[in-house]
């Protein structure tokens, strides 16, 4: 394999396993954080136990999430060194504003979230959660930000004579269209996954008729936070759709294997062939839906494939302009689809659960734990999908993939770099794995918070 | 002066303020395994830099950002240039990050002790590597004309590297003793005295051999008044120790960093990183810089929230002031057990 090709395996790997653990920490710092303002105002002791379990879980899941942020920060020097040469200019400064403006709000407050419990009022180490959480959000934006400048560069002029982009409206990067979509998108499907580790962490307690004072209402929280953020993931992905229609329309020519334009363009469901515009075997498909998802109009005009290929080569110089199409066509359907599976599940457990009954059936439970696959499955080809539909650009139609990668980086040790990364990715998520799953086993008993005494214990202690 | 100097400036900054916040961090790591006779005294230890290790390591993120930000060229050369040492100094940041979240999820003294041999590579490792890239930088490394970096890691790793390396190892053991001198009581509290000064013994003539080599080759002026002030901070850090003025020995190694940190980045202006295949195939600050907008971006965005950070990151250590003691320490209470004794809830 290539220098190319190996860095763009790692690129795909540390960002897939990043992402792994970047939505629970969203979603988890504010359903935490929430929690422990119910405890704060009805001093109802099962929130207490609530905010510690829940706690536990969202800081083994940040700490990961955490020592992969900073290879995230690093491997653009690292890997693709002509990429940084190149944007650096633009795309460092939402990077270098994220690290100055969100990280260090993070880090600060989680720590002394952690170690504050009995060092600081409850109102002010009520406040830290809430800072932690801010700041992980506000973290997201930066990224999207910069990352939206990738899918729709905004702002900036190509300086002549150089290699080199400038930025000239930092404004215009900050509210790119792209971006404003992407944030609420991201926030919401995190809460998705946020909804469904609770519906699983729950259920296997309320299964048990563990602990049901607390289990019970966190299944309820659950379900009904999986289910109110699925559908706005859902709206804010639609209006997705007709941003990229507009700003990448390979990009969404690509999401249905559509190769020629057409007006009323169908969406199918799935298909069997082989998705290179030359023979399918069988599909299933709903009339006009394409046309309605990137246009608001059943008739809408989708350009396909090979019209945007044939534009583009007269535009950019003769080359390849199209993804893998089956991998951004399968990628959208399963992100589609395993989000939606989200929802279905949660209005499921919301009609089981309804008047606070108890769900008798043993398959409920199982669907529930199982359920935690959803969510994780939707992002992860969520990402592959936006990534790898830009391809082969880095950033759309100023530079590409290939001429983004390090120049002076050997193949062998990018081989080993990406041995080392992988083999610890898989330790360390086998381990942050097995410590939350020992931890929710044990449940929230009452010793969590300590009858008697005037201030919970330090539980969070090194 | 203009912005690209001033940016220069900022990233010196940054990295002093990471050299001397994790540097202590590091420092605590390293002499873990020396100075926590048991699990209890190992987790007071640990618990010394609990609260604020992470917020330290997001000195390091910013500089690397700043650096992407103000000088993209800089930043791409340097970080694909120095691949391999950035992927040793990469995976022992992400094992000692987890390692500290990890060893008390679960309740057993072994568990612990195997995490915690992790810290102490994991803090070693790049408390070794900084110096050794730092000293490269000011030294200068093979670039060719498009700034590309033609070396190795074995190119790193000549003399002048490795004794920088030695130099940052022992600086920020001698400063994380000195913290834990600050924050520990009694028996613990005399033992990381008591290493402060033998690493002392070491840390005096390697900074010393270090900053006279670096001056003769690379010195200027204004740069040899630093490096000799850095010089006396250290030994006065030193003597303090000796006489047992912690807080005046802290000042001391803080000091010491920051001077050194100043002294490296003055031998190196106007150069970013100095080519040692040909002067005119320097990264300097103004081929390397941004253009004039985004610094004049990113300079607002400093210069209103590094203000704010610094009162809420200084907030924090005020909060933490006390010193920690094996009372301290709580059990957390295993599964199934009863109400496990509450020992020594601190008001």
């Amino acid at each position: 394999m290539t220098v190319l090709e190996l860095s763009r395996w790692q690129f795909g790997i540390t960002t897939v396993y990043h992402f792994i653990f970047v939505p629970l920490t969203i979603g988890l710092s504010l359903v935490v954080a929430c929690m422990q303002t119910a405890w704060f105002i009805k001093k109802d002791p099962a929130y207490l136990r609530m905010t510690k379990f829940f706690g536990r879980i969202f800081l083994i899941n940040f700490a990961v999430g955490v020592v992969t942020g900073i290879v995230q920060e690093f491997q653009f020097g690292m890997n693709w060194s002509a990429y940084s040469e190149f944007v650096g200019n633009v795309f460092g400064a939402p990077l270098a504003m994220e690290a100055l403006l969100a990280f260090f709000m993070e880090s600060t407050f989680i720590g002394l979230w952690i170690f504050g419990w009995n060092k600081l009022s409850p109102r002010l180490h009520l406040a830290t959660i809430w800072l932690a959480a801010i700041g992980t959000s506000l973290s997201a934006y930066f990224i999207l930000a910069a990352n939206s400048w990738m899918q729709h560069p905004v702002g900036y002029k190509v300086l002549p004579g150089t290699h080199k982009v400038v930025l000239t409206s930092i404004w215009a990067l900050l509210t790119n269209s792209t971006a404003l979509g992407a944030w609420p998108h991201v926030f919401f499907a995190s809460l998705v996954v946020t909804g469904v580790v609770l519906i699983a962490v729950s259920a296997w307690h309320v299964a048990r008729n563990n602990q049901l004072e607390v289990f019970r209402r966190a299944l309820r929280v659950g379900l009904t936070l999986t289910l109110a953020a699925g559908i706005v993931t859902a709206v804010t992905g639609d209006i997705q759709a007709r941003l990229m229609d507009s700003q990448q329309p390979m990009k969404m020519a690509a999401a249905e294997a559509l190769y020629n334009t057409s007006d009323a363009a169908s969406f199918s469901l799935f298909t069997i062939g082989s998705l290179n515009g030359s023979k399918e075997l069988w599909s299933v498909r709903v009339p006009d839906l394409l046309s309605l998802i990137a246009t608001m109009n059943p008739h809408g005009t989708v350009q396909g494939i090979d019209n945007v290929e044939a534009a583009y080569a007269k535009k950019y110089g003769p080359g390849q302009y199209k993804p893998i199409i089956p991998v951004t066509y399968w990628s959208f359907r399963l992100m589609v689809g395993f989000g939606l599976l989200c929802a279905l599940l949660a209005a499921l457990g919301l009609w089981l659960t309804r008047r606070r009954r108890i769900p008798r059936s043993r398959w409920f439970y199982r669907i529930a734990l199982w359920g935690l696959a959803l969510p994780y499955l939707a992002t992860t080809t969520g990402w592959i999908f936006t990534e790898m539909g830009r391809q082969p650009w880095t950033v759309f139609g100023l530079l590409t993939t290939a001429q983004s990668v390090s120049k002076g980086v050997t193949a062998s040790s990018v081989i080993i770099s990406l041995t080392v990364f992988t083999l610890l990715y898989a330790g360390l998520a086998a381990i942050a794995g097995w410590l939350t799953v020992r931890h929710v086993k044990e449940g929230a008993p009452e010793e969590m918070q300590q009858p008697g005494a005037a201030e919970p214990l330090p539980v969070f202690q090194y | 002066m203009n912005l690209a100097t001033f940016w220069f400036i900022l990233i010196a900054i940054l990295w002093s303020g990471y050299f001397v916040l994790e540097g202590f961090d590091f420092g605590v790591g390293i002499l873990l395994p020396f100075l926590g006779h048991d699990d209890t005294e190992r987790r007071v230890l640990v618990n010394t830099i609990g609260p604020v290790w992470d917020g330290n390591e997001v000195w390091l993120l910013t500089a690397g950002g700043a650096t992407f930000a103000a000088f993209p060229l800089w930043y791409a050369s340097l970080f694909s240039g120095f691949y391999l040492a950035l992927l040793i100094i990469l995976v022992a940041l992400i094992v000692r990050g987890v390692c500290f979240e990890f060893r008390s999820k679960v309740d057993s003294p072994r568990w612990r002790a195997n995490w915690d041999r992790a810290i102490f590579a994991g803090s070693a490792l790049p408390a070794l590597l900084w110096g050794v890239a730092f000293a490269n930088i000011v030294r200068g490394v093979p670039l060719d004309a498009q700034h590309v970096y033609t070396g190795n890691l074995l190119t790193l790793l000549n003399w002048y590297g490795l004794l920088g390396g030695l130099v940052t190892l022992s600086l920020f053991t001698l400063h994380g003793a000195i913290f834990l001198g600050l924050r520990t009581t009694a028996e613990l509290r005399q033992r990381a005295q008591r290493a402060a000064v033998r690493i002392a013994l070491a840390a005096v003539p390697l900074a010393a051999v270090f900053l006279a080599l670096t001056q003769v080759s690379h010195g200027k002026p204004a740069t040899d008044v630093t490096a000799a002030l850095a010089a006396v901070a250290l030994i006065g850090a030193a003597a303090a120790a000796l006489r047992g003025r912690e807080g005046w020995a802290f000042a001391g190694t803080a000091l010491t960093l920051m001077l050194a940190v100043a002294t490296l980045f003055g031998d190196l202006w106007p150069n970013v990183l100095p080519s040692s295949t040909s002067a005119a195939y320097s990264l300097t600050v103004n081929n390397a810089s941004s253009a004039h907008y985004t610094l004049v971006v990113m300079s607002w965005v400093a210069i209103i929230f590094t203000p704010v950070v610094l009162a809420y990151q200084g907030w924090t250590y005020w909060v933490f002031r006390k010193r920690l003691t094996s009372s301290d320490i709580v059990q957390p209470p295993t599964a199934g057990s009863q109400a496990a004794e509450p020992v020594g809830g601190r008001s």
